[in-house]
């Protein structure tokens, strides 16, 4: 069953994407998210535009326009150092909140015995 | 960054668009390569890619700086539904541009001339110092003195330093014609307390203004562009000034002004302290006071000083130091500013006033106006608040849409303050001090820039308080006329109110204007027919002033000569002319047995050297004894004319006058007075005629000298041909049969000194005139404009009315009386007023009081009988038709 992309989790998926693969056109981000989903995720590939202009605002990452495989004009998007660092704190930011979540899920709650 | 972007949007939107296209047809390519049809692949491209226009929508969303745009968007909303309604919007602009534009014209005078520091660094701290013999209201203030000045160069603990200054004129010979120059003599300390150095050369060293040092002086910018083309070489050169060769030291640059005076050179007075006596008061001073010293300390180191002064010089011969201990003078110092403004700034002042009145009632026009507007689009507001729209967001519509107005108002008033600037300088420019300081600079564009804006503000007030009020969903509720109606209605007649009050302090304070300058015409300046008195300078120099008597001869020569010209009917001269300012309080005079120092305080007495014939060229009236005659001075007599002012201040009447002795310094022997004249209002038609003493042109024993006569006279033509061409070709021609080497200077007939007293009563009257002319055209469009708005809401009860059996006649009449009991509100508020503002401009006027009953009937009838007819042309509509069939339409 795809799952709709959480709030706020397509901007890390972007970043770290951006991260491992090196600088890639809105094409190429995609289909590697997908990719990478395994066909978990749903993804309105549109979606994906706005999350990069947000993430150039802030100065994550930044844009230029190049060449693609086929030969187009691509606007090509990679992690400025900022986004290095965004990066870095975001993913563990969220493998806390990960671990957390699965302490509460794993165990039942301990209660306080009398 | 991201307001360059809000410009870049389109390139942006193109990218956008083009990486989602991009994106699409990887995608498309992707599906066919996977076996999918063209059409299929398509389509699951599409589907992949979600919708289009969101993204588009979602990416604007995240670019956009919601403020700026959505009020770049309202401001087009505001221009557009401004075009809707041309006609008005016009109407609307050209009031606030007059109202803007005059204000900040009268603005840039004021500022120019009040508000701005004087040219020199730290001029704050610039003073003259002057005197008086009494501490009353009414004390003639007089310069300051040579003894005054040693003492306080030498004893100051608030003075950095003290200078003194006269203005002259001088003739300087040796160049190719002889010339005539204004001279500025000062002592060593004046361009160093200004704080001006000279451009070239250097200034004057203390020892170059000690007596017996050689001759110098230092040239003006202007006059050495003008006479030596700016030559640098001048430097080291001599000029022949008065006869005797200076030595030209240095040339000042061109941004050096002093106190608004004219002149060419400037030269040292070399005055001799071992020479100086107590008295002398005919010096200006020119001080700088120490940084921090207050206007009391100041005041008080002056109070030390004089009794200091009289001790340390001898008083002069024929008087004691007693005389002079027992009456020191009461000295001040007076801001520079001040000394150079003179008392132009109440004027200023009064029409800043008046033009900020105009302005005020143009901004309740206009605001009348929005409102009607606002009115208009009631039910639209009112829909979209019903729709959503915040209150906030109607508000800021209705705001921006005033302050557009405001703005564009605003930049075509800055046009009209930059031509009546120009104007202004035309036409005031003998009256205005600093004018070449009144320019249009950013001060005042920064001031139209915030009246215009407030402006805005003020004119969107009343629909943002009636439309955007966070309640107001009700007016939806259909018609709801005659309730809104009233309450509408009450507001325009408060502004109406207003307008009215506001015109008729304006057409009083014009009216008081008019009656003052009617008094002024009226007073008998003491002369006949100005414009046929041709008035020329002409300054004998050199060897030939040298000897008295041949300066007489001489000037004698050549009123003979200008006699003979064609048409010529009465000539003379004088030391001084007429209305000149300038005149020769120097002295006490004494008259026999009467003087100054017996304990009574008397004015000082002014006199002048006068030729015969002097007042049958004028046409002052001999009112009792004789004229003088040439006899009078070849031969010394021991005579003098008076005016009758002063005879009858001091002798009772003119005949009384007559065999009395007077004399000019304890020195000197006693005259006769052998003549009583007319007054002559010397200082303008406003003041006072002074009391004047007039002695013959050759005198001897005069001021402890053997004799002495005048070499730099004004001499007086009555001719029909005053001013003309040819005449004047006539006169020169005249002179230079006597002596080829004199300059004639200061061409003018004596209207024009006659005018310039009258000149800034009638500038004061004529902008007064016009800001009134404007308030009483603003109120009456007012006035029109609620009994217009009154007839077209009451269109059904007139109907019925009519329907009742009411007569047209009767119904005119009733919306009359409503405009007429506006007027009358508004004409009663405005007397109010008046009476504050105009005790305001009180020294402004001349033979009128400020509260002149005149004046206010005359006013108000005006104002009631402009509402009448303002009211009457929209209550003629009553009887146009449309009533009853209003009232049949229902």
């Amino acid at each position: 069953m795809p799952t709709e992309v959480l709030q706020g989790t397509l901007d890390l998926m972007v970043l770290r994407t951006l991260e491992t693969m090196g600088p890639q056109h809105g094409f190429g981000l995609a289909k590697r998210i997908l990719q990478v989903s395994e066909g978990v995720l749903e993804l309105n590939q549109g979606t994906l535009y706005p999350a990069l202009l947000r993430l150039e605002e802030r100065g994550w990452i930044k844009s230029r326009w190049g060449v693609s495989d086929n030969n187009r004009r691509a606007k090509y998007y990679e992690l400025t150092a900022r986004g290095r660092r965004q990066v870095a704190a975001e993913a563990a930011s969220w493998e806390r909140t990960v671990s957390l979540m699965e302490r509460f899920l794993r165990k039942p709650a301990p209660t306080t015995g009398r | 960054m991201r307001l360059w972007d809000l410009f870049r949007r389109r390139r942006l939107e193109a990218e956008l668009d083009e990486e989602l296209a991009h994106h699409l047809e990887a995608l498309e390519a992707e599906h066919r390569a996977r076996g999918l049809p063209a059409e299929e692949a398509r389509l699951a491209a599409r589907r992949d890619m979600g919708g289009l226009l969101q993204t588009r929508e979602a990416c604007r969303d995240q670019r956009r700086i919601p403020v700026v745009e959505t009020l770049w968007r309202d401001l087009r909303f505001a221009a557009r539904s401004l075009r809707r309604t041309p006609a008005v919007s016009a109407a609307i602009i050209a009031t606030l541009a007059i109202a803007i534009g005059g204000t900040a014209a009268v603005f840039t005078v004021v500022h120019g001339v009040l508000l701005k520091p004087l040219p020199y660094p730290d001029a704050e701290r610039l003073v003259s110092i002057v005197h008086r013999r009494s501490s009353g209201p009414a004390a003639e203030e007089f310069p300051s003195a040579p003894y005054l000045y040693f003492t306080f160069r030498e004893e100051s603990r608030t003075l950095q330093g003290i200078g003194l200054w006269r203005m002259g004129s001088a003739s300087v010979t040796g160049l190719e014609r002889p010339e005539r120059i204004q001279s500025l003599f000062v002592t060593a300390e004046i361009l160093p307390i200004l704080g001006i150095e000279p451009r070239l050369g250097r200034g004057f060293s203390p020892e170059e203004d000690s007596p017996g040092a050689p001759a110098t002086v230092i040239l003006t910018h202007a006059y050495w562009q003008r006479r030596f083309g700016g030559d640098a070489s001048i430097i080291g050169r001599e000029l022949v000034i008065d006869g005797a060769a200076r030595g030209v030291i240095g040339v000042m640059p061109p941004a050096f002004t002093f106190l608004d005076r004219e002149v060419d050179v400037i030269v040292p007075f070399q005055l001799d302290r071992s020479q100086v006596t107590l008295g002398r008061y005919v010096f200006q001073s020119l001080a700088r006071v120490r940084r921090g010293v207050t206007r009391a300390e100041t005041a008080s180191d002056l109070a030390r000083m004089v009794p200091l002064a009289v001790e340390r010089f001898p008083p002069p011969p024929g008087y004691t130091r007693e005389q002079f201990a027992a009456r020191p003078v009461l000295s001040r110092v007076k801001p520079l500013k001040e000394e150079v403004v003179g008392d132009v700034g109440h004027t200023l002042w009064v029409l800043m006033g008046a033009l900020g009145l105009v302005l005020a009632m143009a901004c309740a026009n206009v605001a009348n106006l929005m409102l009607v507007r606002a009115d208009g689009r009631q039910r639209e507001l009112a829909v979209r608040s019903a729709l959503g729209a915040g209150w906030l967001a109607l508000a800021r519509e209705l705001w921006l849409e005033s302050l557009l107005l405001g703005v564009i108002g605003g930049i075509a008033g800055l046009g009209l303050t930059l031509a009546a600037v120009g104007a202004l300088r035309t036409f005031a420019a003998p009256n205005l001090p600093r004018l070449s300081e009144v320019v249009v600079d950013p001060i005042v564009i920064a001031f139209a820039a915030v009246v215009a804006l407030l402006a805005g503000v003020a004119i969107g007030l009343l629909p943002v308080i009636r439309y955007a009020r966070p309640r107001l969903a009700a007016s939806l509720a259909g018609g709801g006329r005659l309730t809104e109606g009233r309450e509408r209605h009450r507001a325009r007649a408060a502004l109406v109110l207003v307008q009215v009050a506001t015109a008729l302090v304006l057409l009083v304070c014009s009216g008081l204007m008019i009656r003052t300058f009617h008094a002024l015409t009226r007073v008998d300046p003491g002369f006949t027919r100005p414009e046929e008195v041709q008035l020329v300078h002409l300054a004998i120099a050199g060897a030939e002033a040298a000897d008295p008597e041949r300066v007489t001869r001489m000037q004698n020569a050549i009123v003979d000569a200008i006699a003979a010209i064609p048409g010529v009917l009465s000539v003379a001269f004088a030391d001084r002319a007429p209305m000149a300012g300038d005149n020769n309080s120097d002295t006490v005079l004494m008259a026999e047995g009467r003087t100054l120092f017996e304990g009574r305080s008397r004015p000082l007495r002014r006199f002048e050297f006068i030729s015969p014939a002097l007042f049958r060229t004028l046409g002052t009236p001999v009112v009792a004894g004789r004229d003088l005659t040439w006899a009078d001075l070849y031969d010394k007599r021991r005579t003098a004319l008076v005016s009758e002012t002063l005879a009858r201040q001091e002798w009772g009447s003119a005949a009384a006058a007559l065999g009395r002795l007077v004399r000019a310094s304890p020195g000197d022997p006693w005259r006769e007075i052998v003549g009583v004249v007319g007054d002559l209002h010397d200082d303008g038609m406003n003041r006072p005629a002074p009391p004047l003493v007039y002695f013959p042109a050759l005198v001897g024993q005069f001021w402890s000298t053997q004799a002495a006569s005048f070499p730099s006279a004004t001499f007086l033509v009555r001719t029909p041909r005053a001013g003309s061409e040819s005449f004047l070709r006539d006169l020169q021609k005249a002179v230079w049969s006597v002596n080829s080497n004199l300059p004639l200077d200061q061409f003018r007939t004596l209207e024009e000194p006659y005018r310039r007293s009258l000149a800034r009563t009638g500038f004061m009257l004529a902008m007064l005139a016009i800001a009134a002319a404007m308030g009483l055209l603003l109120g009456s469009i007012g006035v029109y404009g609620v009994i217009a708005y009154s007839v077209s809401q009451r269109t059904r009860e007139i109907g019925i009315r009519l329907a009742l059996g009411a007569t047209g006649s009767e119904l005119k009449r009733m919306f009359v009386r409503q405009g007429m009991a506006l007027a009358a509100g508004g004409v009663l508020i405005g007397v109010a007023a008046a009476l504050a503002f105009t005790r305001w401009m009180s020294s402004l006027l001349f033979g009128v009081s400020s509260l002149d009953p005149t004046t206010y009937f005359v006013v108000a009838a005006i104002v009631l009988l402009t509402a009448m007819l303002a009211a009457y042309l929209p209550a003629r509509r009553v009887t146009r038709g449309n009533a009853i069939a209003a009232l049949r339409c229902g």
